[in-house]
């Protein structure tokens, strides 16, 4: 079986975003990015289902192509996937952030190309938070999707993946092939060891353009503007609970 | 121009983010209809057609259906966008999960978990987890929008809409395998009044439920937790509140041991009142909160129920 992870380089989850004095957007200049978590989360799962980690078995997977739109440093993104076990890397080269529709229809045609059985990816960027191109994707080739996975059973043409949903877990039986889109907790990722980061140096990375799948990317949406949240003031302290009580009656009437 | 909106209910009843989400559709159309999909789900319609504002409720029912799986969900509601120039649904789990869909099949951008409708073409949605909010133009012809319940006034009752039942669908390629619910007799996490989470400071699920749910149960309250103490095992993963879970804004929010890092605040800082109970003085939970109280919870949380009474 061959699983295609696409991957997203992104601001690292641990530095918070500042928004442009202008308005413009975020300001990502001089800050650390990193392969979006919920992607790493993908490769994981896709190198368990190789090495047959947990209770998957060994061979599930045969190989794992990652696919990444972004600029030339997405290179980097794609070094890590191929580091924790990935085979070989694809980058499309795009120096504006694609919308969702757009990447979805880029997706499309690298599935048309690769024809895998699999489509493994995060369930959002943690920058736009659109939560949107996996099952976009899915959509566009017709295929079932299975979003916000905690456990993912692939046994023969069907997969069996439990699903993070309000209130609870539901599980479903998707054919294959299919796309299935990764929840925080379906696994923990690696870090890749030394000699695996060696080895990924010599792993093949195909250099491509967004121009090269012929399909319309335009932007159909205008960002009027980008702005920070109203901050909420800090309150007051208390020190004892009957004064807290007496608070929240009185003076917020919330109790 | 004729709006949709597709319905969050559990069949018996309609969830007021559906009375949102009305809401919320009003700044686009006056011309609102709601589509209520499921099984067995027309006392949940009867509530639809009483929404004050709606035009007309449609109604379809399978197997796939009642599972709002997405296949079946793009299914039914493709054919219907002829007549309607956007979708509205709350970006609950489900809605998340087919909205994209319908929009990469109508070829439109979709517009997620809008918090606010500026006009008919204009919306404000948070990104890179509530840091920021981006405010986007969309003159497509047909528009596919989930919601964020939590910052629209739920629409009033009153209304006497038609119901309408039509075809139902199912997804081929999808079976429904199995459900697990967390029962619970709290208020939902989405929907309460007020939640008391936890955070990792509890140390343990013994005492996370011997700490939080005695004080949650006496205010009837929801129970919520941080990520760091849904990752360490002392809660599961539905009590989940930030940017990965729940984003809830009840009345009255009350974190206790929990430090407030920046995806815990995305998802509860629009709550009215925020009281903070943590030990650490210089934890950030502290610069959101209205009432803070910089104690240890194992001496704080039991003062705190006598003083309830």
């Amino acid at each position: 079986m061959k699983v295609l992870v696409p991957v997203k380089r992104v601001i690292d989850y641990n530095v918070k975003a500042r928004v442009k004095p202008d308005q413009s957007g975020v300001d990502l200049a001089n800050v650390k990015m990193s392969m979006n978590p919920f992607d790493e989360i993908a490769v994981e799962e896709a190198v368990r289902l190789v090495e047959g980690k947990e209770h998957h078995a060994a061979g599930t997977a045969t190989e794992i192509v990652v696919v990444s739109i972004g600029p030339a440093q997405a290179q980097e993104t794609i070094r890590t996937a191929l580091a924790m076990g990935a085979d070989r890397g694809v980058l499309i080269q795009s120096d504006s952030d694609l919308e969702p529709l757009a990447v979805a229809k880029v997706l499309q045609k690298v599935v048309e190309e690769e024809q895998p059985n699999l489509v493994l990816m995060g369930k959002q960027a943690i920058d736009g938070d659109n939560n949107a191109v996996g099952q976009m994707l899915a959509a566009l080739l017709g295929w079932p999707q299975a979003t916000f996975a905690s456990k993912l059973v692939v046994a023969g043409d069907s997969a069996e993946v439990t699903r993070e949903i309000d209130g609870g877990l539901q599980t479903l039986k998707v054919s294959l092939p299919a796309v299935v889109t990764t929840d925080l907790r379906l696994n923990t990722p690696r870090y890749a060891s030394l000699p695996n980061i060696m080895k990924a140096k010599k792993k093949e990375i195909a250099m491509k353009a967004v121009a090269d799948y012929g399909v319309d990317t335009a932007p159909r949406l205008k960002v009027l503007k980008v702005t920070e949240p109203p901050k909420r003031q800090a309150g007051v302290k208390v020190d004892n609970a009957a004064d807290l009580v007496a608070k929240l009656r009185n003076e917020a009437g919330v109790l | 121009m004729a709006v949709l909106v597709i319905a969050d209910h559990d069949n018996a009843h309609l969830r007021d983010t559906t009375h949102k989400t009305v809401t919320a559709a009003r700044a686009l159309s006056g011309d609102i209809d709601v589509l209520v999909l499921g099984q067995n789900c027309a006392a949940a319609a009867k509530e639809a057609a009483g929404i004050e504002g709606v035009r007309k409720v449609l109604t379809a029912e399978s197997a796939g259906l009642d599972k709002m799986i997405a296949e079946a969900v793009e299914a039914v509601v493709l054919p219907l966008m002829d007549g309607y120039d956007a979708v509205l649904t709350p970006a609950t789990s489900a809605g998340k999960n087919f909205a994209p869909r319908i929009a990469a099949r109508l070829d439109t951008a979709p517009l997620t978990d809008v918090v606010e409708v500026v006009d008919a073409s204009t919306f404000v949605r948070p990104i890179y987890a509530g840091n920021a909010l981006e405010t986007v133009q969309s003159n497509e012809a047909k528009k596919v929008i989930t919601v964020r319940p939590t910052t629209f006034k739920a629409a009033g009752t009153g209304g006497s809409a038609t119901v309408e039942s039509i075809a139902g669908a199912d997804a081929p390629k999808t079976t429904f395998v199995s459900e697990e619910m967390v029962k619970s007799d709290r208020p939902e996490l989405g929907a309460a009044k007020i939640v008391v989470s936890g955070g990792r400071a509890m140390g343990s699920a013994e005492e996370f439920k011997a700490v939080i749910e005695p004080l949650a149960d006496r205010l009837g309250a929801a129970v919520g937790a941080s990520r760091a103490a849904v990752d360490a095992g002392y809660a599961p993963n539905d009590y989940q509140v930030g940017q990965t879970g729940k984003v809830v804004a009840p009345q009255l929010y009350i974190a206790i041991g929990i430090s407030g890092a920046i995806q815990h605040l995305a998802g509860m800082k629009d709550s009215k009142v925020i009281v903070a109970i943590n030990k650490d003085a210089d934890a950030p939970i502290f610069q959101v909160a209205d009432y803070g109280w910089v104690a240890d919870y194992k001496t704080a949380v039991p003062e705190l129920m006598k003083a309830l009474g």
